[in-house]
């Protein structure tokens, strides 16, 4: 894996380098310490300004992409909002495929930055909006479609930044697991090619979304879509976190550590939590938190009754 | 089961299943449930690509695959295989 070095305007250059906490009182008693890594410090707020800026980089420098191009990518928000910032930045018109049960938060911020959006049903998650971006890729040649899902620079953004960051900052160099929510698997794959080569012992852990029954709609199995980035056998566990898991996990969070973070960040917390108490004290769990709470202010994640929010959650798809 | 497997289990979210392990508990579903059996396991009785099994919301593919061990205790979800979307 290569990595580039290039130079960057103010905005961009404010992407990554974000901080590393430690968590005292989320961390079981006995168990290892466990760090969490802020990623909704990034500009646009979430880990995807990495993994949009090294795409965009990258095809810059192979010749895929030229000023002319219209970015087009399928996203359930994050990815979208933060290649719009840096193709407003760059010069690249964006048009984004979501899921039609997206949140207003993700939505809003869009227009914002100028993206077109694209709907796609909402019953069919994040692999519909798969589907509809190829098709208009195929269609249309204007379009330059990076495809997080199988694009070696999205692994390769964590290879060069966040691993090295995390290694940097945590105390002694010493990571014994690194956990992360399962979306495209490039923050698992990068980050985690890394620490192995520095610890071969390092567990590599995903905490992935057990999606609602109308969010798996009627789809067959066959519907099934693997991200070509991801390879599970470099995963050393993979678990399953329900939306009132993460829920619960967000909210002892915020009152316990006062950080304020997103859905997936709660899964990944609810992991963490886990393999932490199968650990002892003189280990160090990396979590890392994909993005933070406010763009999902709408859904009343951190004031409603979990009963109550429960079946709302099953109809969306949140990371 | 996932929705889309549940006409074939009579309509049913949640079934009991027997075994020691994944590959007896799945054995006996299939043995029940024949309509089942070529959306989970391929034609060399392992794990259809698109299918994950987990025990205990854990993705037995990673540990000892079909062989993983169950108990009386055990949750076991089958789900179709599906990449997750932003925000990570």
């Amino acid at each position: 894996m290569t990595c580039l070095e290039t130079p960057r305007c103010a905005a961009l250059a404010a992407i990554g380098n974000t901080p590393l906490v430690e968590l005292p009182r989320v961390t079981a008693d006995g168990g290892a310490r466990i760090f969490a890594k802020l990623e909704d410090q990034n500009p646009t707020g979430s880990v995807k300004d990495r993994v949009a800026l090294s795409m965009i980089e990258v095809a810059e420098a192979n010749g895929e992409l030229e000023p002319g191009r219209r970015l087009l990518e399928p996203t359930s928000g994050n990815t979208g909002i933060a290649l719009a910032m840096i193709g407003k930045v760059k010069g690249y018109p964006v048009t984004v495929v979501m899921p039609e049960s997206s949140t207003p938060e993700r939505i809003e911020l869009l227009r914002m930055y100028g993206a077109e959006i694209l709907f796609s049903p909402g019953n069919l998650g994040s692999n519909g909006a798969v589907a509809m971006a190829r098709r208009l890729a195929e269609q249309d040649p204007g379009y330059y479609m990076p495809f997080q899902y199988a694009n070696e620079a999205n692994p390769a953004a964590h290879y060069c930044g966040t691993a090295l960051e995390i290694l940097d900052q945590i105390p002694g160099g010493q990571v014994d697991a690194f956990v992360a929510g399962l979306g495209t698997g490039g923050t698992l794959m990068g980050t985690g090619r890394r620490l192995r080569e520095v610890n071969p012992e390092v567990q590599i852990v995903a905490a992935e979304p057990l999606q609602g029954d109308p969010v798996m709609g009627l789809r067959s199995l066959e519907d099934g879509y693997t991200p070509p980035i991801l390879d599970i056998r470099e995963l050393d566990r993979k678990v399953l976190v329900s939306n009132t898991e993460s829920v619960l996990a967000l909210r002892k969070l915020l009152d316990l550590e006062g950080i304020f973070a997103g859905v997936s960040a709660g899964a990944a917390l609810a992991v963490a939590r886990r393999v932490a108490a199968e650990l002892d004290e003189s280990q160090q769990v990396v979590v890392l938190f994909a993005d933070g709470g406010s763009k999902y202010m709408s859904a009343g994640l951190f004031t409603e009754p979990i009963e109550e929010l429960e079946k709302r959650m099953e109809e969306r798809v949140w990371w | 089961m996932p929705p889309i497997l549940r006409q074939a289990v009579g309509g049913a979210r949640e079934v009991d299943a027997n075994g020691a392990t994944v590959r007896e508990l799945l054995d006996d579903l299939t043995g029940r449930y024949p309509a089942i059996k070529g959306h989970l396991l391929d034609e060399g009785g392992e794990l259809n690509r698109f299918v994950n099994v987990y025990v205990n919301n854990e993705d037995v593919r990673l540990g000892n695959g079909l062989d993983t061990s169950v108990d009386s205790e055990s949750t076991v979800i089958v789900l179709p295989a599906m990449a997750g979307g932003s925000p990570t």
